[in-house]
């Protein structure tokens, strides 16, 4: 209740307002990530300068294209929890692959378990109809395990992290991230795919509503397929790029961003039920929950007050967004 | 009646396949006994109560994500206000904690019926605020447990009329799961909010329709789902004596049971015996895992493709029977 009567909603121009911003859901999300910079510029003066900008950007590209995995799949209604483990999967192979192999060579071994996590997956969810909540959590349980039982055989061997893979992840080129190269094109490719191709109409269509899709003569699975493939394989991308920026390779490197990754798609307007949503408001997403991440470490407070405010911030801001959105 | 024959063939197959599995143990090793049984029981507890608790929120249609983290609060909860203090004062924390699950519970769904966002995500943000709630409460962790409370699922049921080997086989954790779970669950599934609940979780318009008070039904059965959390969270401080604030890995694993045990999320379809049943086949596959001296990372292959094999065989039977 509050939170709808905080929103500027007086008078004809309150609802001017608001007209304008369902039409465009882009603006209030944005005025938000300034509102915040702000915040943080008047908490610690001289905090934002081009060395900070440059690296919340590298540190939101990750979770942006973790969040690209969510954005795909929930606009078909679906979900997959399975991208923190095939991220994880392949950047520790790429670290311990890399020891014996060529980088390149290295890095397509580490993209494999992922594309295997991706086709059981579209297998799972396409042709036996098991919930993609399931199923993902399925495979990134064997995918665990695996990756465990895979340990145990390199331990000898010791790791190493590509330098073309620390160049992309951590270097700075004329103040801008050199992660950019990756993610531009990443992030043009996937916008282009959700508003340009047929494939991206069809994601729309089966979330939207599925059973009509199919009757339309949609194959369902082969569609499903493809999109969960391609999600797993982002995934791993962002996993060699991750491995990059934290240089230490873990079993559980990516796994934390896996909710949070949930969090920017659905802050960023993606609906979790599907058939609505875009992928440039899951970067924006991303961008808010990387400068929130800032704020809270830089107000000092115990790490349990901080996760506090993280999960009430990320409620608030879903539910005022779908109150802009969705009331006409 | 075709689909009343088909849910509980759904639990009667598990049942087969848990005393297939308990066979398995047995021959594998022949010593494998009462204290064995007990010892799984004992290990199932928080996996059984935290399975309740995603049970119910999955029957009236939600996911309850911050289950794990409910556990941990109230766990840490329970731990720090025990520590130190008398026996007789823990017969009020016990209460207390019961009745802050069920009220957190209830602020999950009243957050939900508020806010409009989707079960997933409300859930997923107050996981993050329960688990920031019990690090506060517990830096590290602590705290303590009353005696009497750590000796109730310590030790076998004594029954008289029966001989002391097959008296042996009712361990006190058992017991306790059976009467706590039957208490709450029974009642509200013959009551007429557990009525709302199915309504609710089959179809929601539907529900609203016919006068069933949504909002106050999802409300409830979060309650609910909390007050089987605080359960949870008391079991891990009753076998551990003390409280961890990090949660442990019972949000995949109630998940996993629940589907498992044949409620369809989604909704509106299923009971508590069947996921309850399957978190025992869980926790007994892995239990044979180890006694055949598999490497327990194997362990966590085998979990996760028995979970795939067998939710994929479910959909699978219901494709064949849907196509009839």
């Amino acid at each position: 209740m509050s939170i709808s009567t905080a929103l500027p909603e007086q008078a004809p121009l309150g609802r001017r307002i608001k007209r304008f911003m369902s039409d465009y859901p882009l603006v209030p999300l944005l005025i938000l990530l300034i509102l915040l910079v702000l915040v943080l510029q008047m908490l610690s003066p001289g905090i934002v300068n081009q060395r900070w900008i440059a690296n919340t950007v590298k540190f939101a590209i990750p979770l942006a294209l973790l969040a690209g995995c969510q954005t795909m799949t929930m606009l078909t209604g679906g979900i997959d929890l399975s991208v923190g483990t095939a991220a994880t999967m392949a950047a520790f192979i790429v670290a311990t692959q890399a020891v014996d192999n060529p980088a390149p060579v290295a890095m397509m071994i580490a993209l494999i378990p992922a594309m295997i996590i991706g086709f059981a997956n579209g297998i799972g969810v396409g042709v036996f109809r098991v919930h993609p909540l399931i199923m993902t959590l399925g495979t990134s349980l064997i995918g665990v395990g695996c990756l465990q039982v895979y340990q145990r055989t390199v331990i000898a061997s010791g790791a190493k992290v590509p330098d073309f893979l620390i160049w992309l992840g951590t270097g700075v080129t004329g103040g801008f991230p050199n992660a950019l190269l990756l993610f531009i094109p990443i992030a043009a490719l996937l916008i282009f795919i959700q508003k340009r191709t047929g494939f991206g109409r069809l994601l729309y269509a089966i979330g939207d509503n599925e059973r009509a899709t199919r009757l339309a003569g949609v194959k369902y699975w082969q569609v499903i397929l493809a999109l969960y493939m391609f999600s797993s394989i982002l995934a791993g991308i962002m996993g060699l790029l991750y491995m990059g920026l934290i240089r230490a390779p873990s079993l559980s490197l990516a796994e934390p961003l896996v909710l949070p990754s949930v969090a920017a798609a659905v802050i960023g307007g993606t609906s979790i039920f599907g058939g609505r949503g875009s992928y440039t408001g899951t970067i924006v997403g991303a961008l808010i929950l990387t400068v929130l991440t800032t704020l809270l470490t830089i107000l000092q407070m115990p790490e349990g007050a901080r996760r506090i405010l993280f999960g009430a911030i990320i409620l608030l801001v879903t539910a005022a967004y779908l109150r802009i959105i969705e009331d006409r | 009646m075709m689909r009343l024959l088909r849910q509980q063939g759904w639990v009667v197959g598990l049942l087969a396949l848990l005393v297939v599995l308990l066979i398995v143990a047995k021959l594998i090793q022949p010593s494998y006994g009462a204290g064995d049984f007990g010892s799984l029981v004992r290990a199932v507890l928080p996996y059984a109560f935290a399975v309740a608790a995603q049970t119910v929120v999955v029957i009236a249609g939600g996911i309850d994500l911050s289950v794990a983290a409910m556990m941990a609060l109230t766990s840490v909860t329970a731990a720090a206000l025990m520590a130190g203090a008398s026996e007789e004062f823990a017969l009020l924390v016990v209460p207390f904690v019961l009745l802050m699950g069920f009220a957190l519970g209830a602020l999950n769904g009243i957050l939900i019926v508020v806010s409009r966002v989707p079960d997933i995500v409300v859930t997923l943000a107050t996981l993050f605020m329960l688990q920031g709630a019990a690090l506060l409460v517990l830096n590290a962790p602590g705290g303590g447990s009353a005696e009497w409370l750590r000796n109730l699922i310590v030790g076998t049921v004594p029954i008289p009329v029966l001989p002391d080997t097959i008296a042996a086989f009712f361990p006190k954790a058992l017991l306790l799961l059976v009467v706590l779970l039957c208490v709450v669950w029974i009642p509200l599934k013959r009551s007429r909010l557990g009525l709302s609940i199915y309504a609710i979780g089959s179809n929601q318009l539907a529900a609203f329709r016919s006068g069933v008070p949504v909002a106050r039904t999802k409300i409830l059965a979060y309650a609910f789902g909390g007050l089987f959390g605080a359960m949870g969270g008391l079991s891990l401080t009753m076998s551990t004596g003390i409280g961890a604030p990090i949660p442990g890995p019972y949000l995949m694993a109630s998940v996993a049971a629940v589907v498992l045990g044949g409620v369809v999320l989604g909704g509106g379809k299923g009971g508590l015996l069947g996921p309850i049943i399957a978190v025992f086949v869980l926790r007994l596959a892995r239990t044979i895992l180890t006694l055949l001296a598999i490497d327990p990372n194997v362990t966590a292959i085998v979990e996760g493709t028995i979970l795939v094999a067998v939710v994929m065989f479910g959909a699978f039977i219901a494709m064949r029977s849907r196509s009839r």
